[in-house]
């Protein structure tokens, strides 16, 4: 790439104040670096990306909701987590997180748990508790 | 308090760190000589190991081995330490600063507040450099940013134990002796003949054979997946090349930045032309992002996307094998 065709598509990264460095060829063929605000490619698969993310927490949402899953689900998918990340930071394990995303046994916790996963979601307990499938938070 | 450092803004986290501290100890070294004589070209598909809900890929080698592989080419020794102990992670990092030592730090991106929105995906294997602290407050300087930035005592523990894949456990590194004199000719030539082997290794899921593994599952994904999922996979695979460790063309031009510091370094006009080439090669990275970008503004004929996106590919990966034959004759 030359330098003349660094692109500057404003991106997200320009959004919150940067920009990205760029290793491209000048006149004489020489590699130097150039600043660039964002490129068009990269600004689509990212928008893209972002869209299927609020999908799953809309999901997950209507899920709680409807009580077909518990606010563990809903706050997971919020915090862009997996079952396995859920799972490194609470210390519980993957398994019994999976029942505690059935609102039923969800119901029966206790609040030390309960505060595991808070602290994980980096909500209040009562948060946690009381998260009926609103769409605040 | 601020240690004598000087921030740079880099391409990518690793070499960036690794170039500011060593530059800071006085070893003048650039971005791409520290990717370049890192190996830090690489490529790996791990279609079992799935990322962000989708299958694992990646342009470089394991986090910290750039560095590593660097220092040992040149014979500089660096010091590595992980905790289990929070305070205790501190309290090193903070000694070091008492001894005017800017520190690198492994740590996650999703808690990183100066970090855009859109990037802070749960990926533990970000670099960055401590270089003071002033009220309670640390001074960053993160090689991917324009700018320095500061994180409190609570923020900066956050992203040094964040959790999930390749957790950073505190890691705390930095240089500790850097030799007087350096055998640039030797350390070049080993490390552009390890980037030469992994590209043409005879893995399936490595190097050009990786690539040509991914084309062929690129072509199967709509039928397979269905369309919307191959349209999610692909973004993320878009997403690792060109965004997160500017893999695709963003490494190609890295690596023919480095080899024409190293052609000019070693005097080899060899290296010179290859530089060029690769850069072409980068070229078509690029394009290949484009062309993949377009998936998500037409809707129609999507097997057909995916079908070119495919061939696409696997003429990279014919490309990429004839230059790094010749490359690996070249030293």
């Amino acid at each position: 790439m030359k330098k003349s065709e660094v692109p500057q598509d404003n991106g997200r990264v320009f959004e919150k104040g940067s920009r990205e460095l760029y290793y491209a060829v000048d006149e004489n063929g020489e590699y130097t670096t150039a600043l660039s605000t964002g490129w068009d490619a990269k600004n689509i698969v990212q928008d893209h990306t972002m869209q299927e993310i609020q999908e799953r927490i809309d999901k997950a949402r209507a899920d709680v909701q409807a009580g077909l899953a518990s606010p563990i689900v809903y706050f997971m998918e919020l915090r862009r987590m997996d079952w396995q990340i859920v799972s490194d930071y609470t210390g519980i394990w993957k398994w019994r997180i999976k029942r505690h995303a059935k609102p039923a046994v969800f119901a029966k916790l206790k609040d030390k748990i309960l505060a595991r996963y808070a602290d994980t979601f980096e909500i209040s307990v009562a948060e946690l508790k009381n998260y009926r499938g609103d769409s605040c938070n | 308090m601020q240690l004598d450092f000087e921030h740079h803004i880099t391409a990518h986290c690793e070499n960036g760190v690794a170039s500011n501290l060593l530059k800071n100890k006085g070893l003048h070294i650039s971005e791409p000589m520290v990717f370049g004589i890192g190996s830090g070209l690489f490529y790996v598909y791990l279609p079992f190991l799935k990322v962000n809900h989708a299958p694992g890929l990646s342009y470089r080698p394991a986090p910290g081995w750039i560095f590593n592989r660097m220092a040992k080419r040149l014979g500089i020794q660096i010091k590595r330490q992980k905790f289990s102990n929070k305070e205790k992670a501190q309290r090193v990092l903070d000694e070091n600063l008492r001894n005017n030592i800017p520190s690198g730090l492994q740590v996650g991106v999703y808690h990183l507040p100066y970090f855009p929105e859109d990037y802070r995906f749960h990926f533990n294997a970000h670099n960055l450099v401590v270089y003071g602290k002033e009220d309670n407050e640390y001074l960053i300087s993160d090689p991917t940013m324009e700018t320095v930035h500061r994180l409190t005592e609570e923020q900066l523990e956050k992203v040094r134990f964040a959790k999930g894949v390749l957790a950073p456990k505190g890691h705390i590194y930095y240089p500790v002796y850097i030799p007087q004199d350096i055998d640039w000719e030797k350390a070049i030539t080993k490390a552009i003949k390890k980037t030469c082997n992994d590209m043409l290794a005879p893995v399936p899921i490595v190097g050009v054979r990786g690539m040509r593994m991914v084309a062929r599952a690129i072509r199967k994904w709509p039928s397979k997946v269905g369309v919307k999922k191959a349209n999610y996979y692909l973004a993320q695979m878009v997403r690792m090349q060109e965004e997160i460790g500017t893999g695709g063309g963003g490494f190609r031009y890295i690596y023919s930045a480095f080899l024409q510091e190293a052609g000019k370094k070693i005097n080899n006009p060899q290296l010179l032309e290859l530089s060029e080439e690769m850069t072409k090669i980068g070229d078509l990275w690029r394009d290949f992002a484009v062309e993949a970008s377009r998936v998500y503004k037409k809707r129609s004929n999507q097997e057909d996307v995916y079908k070119k996106l495919s061939d696409d590919l696997l003429h990279l990966a014919d490309l990429e094998e004839v230059f790094f034959k010749k490359l690996k004759k070249a030293v």
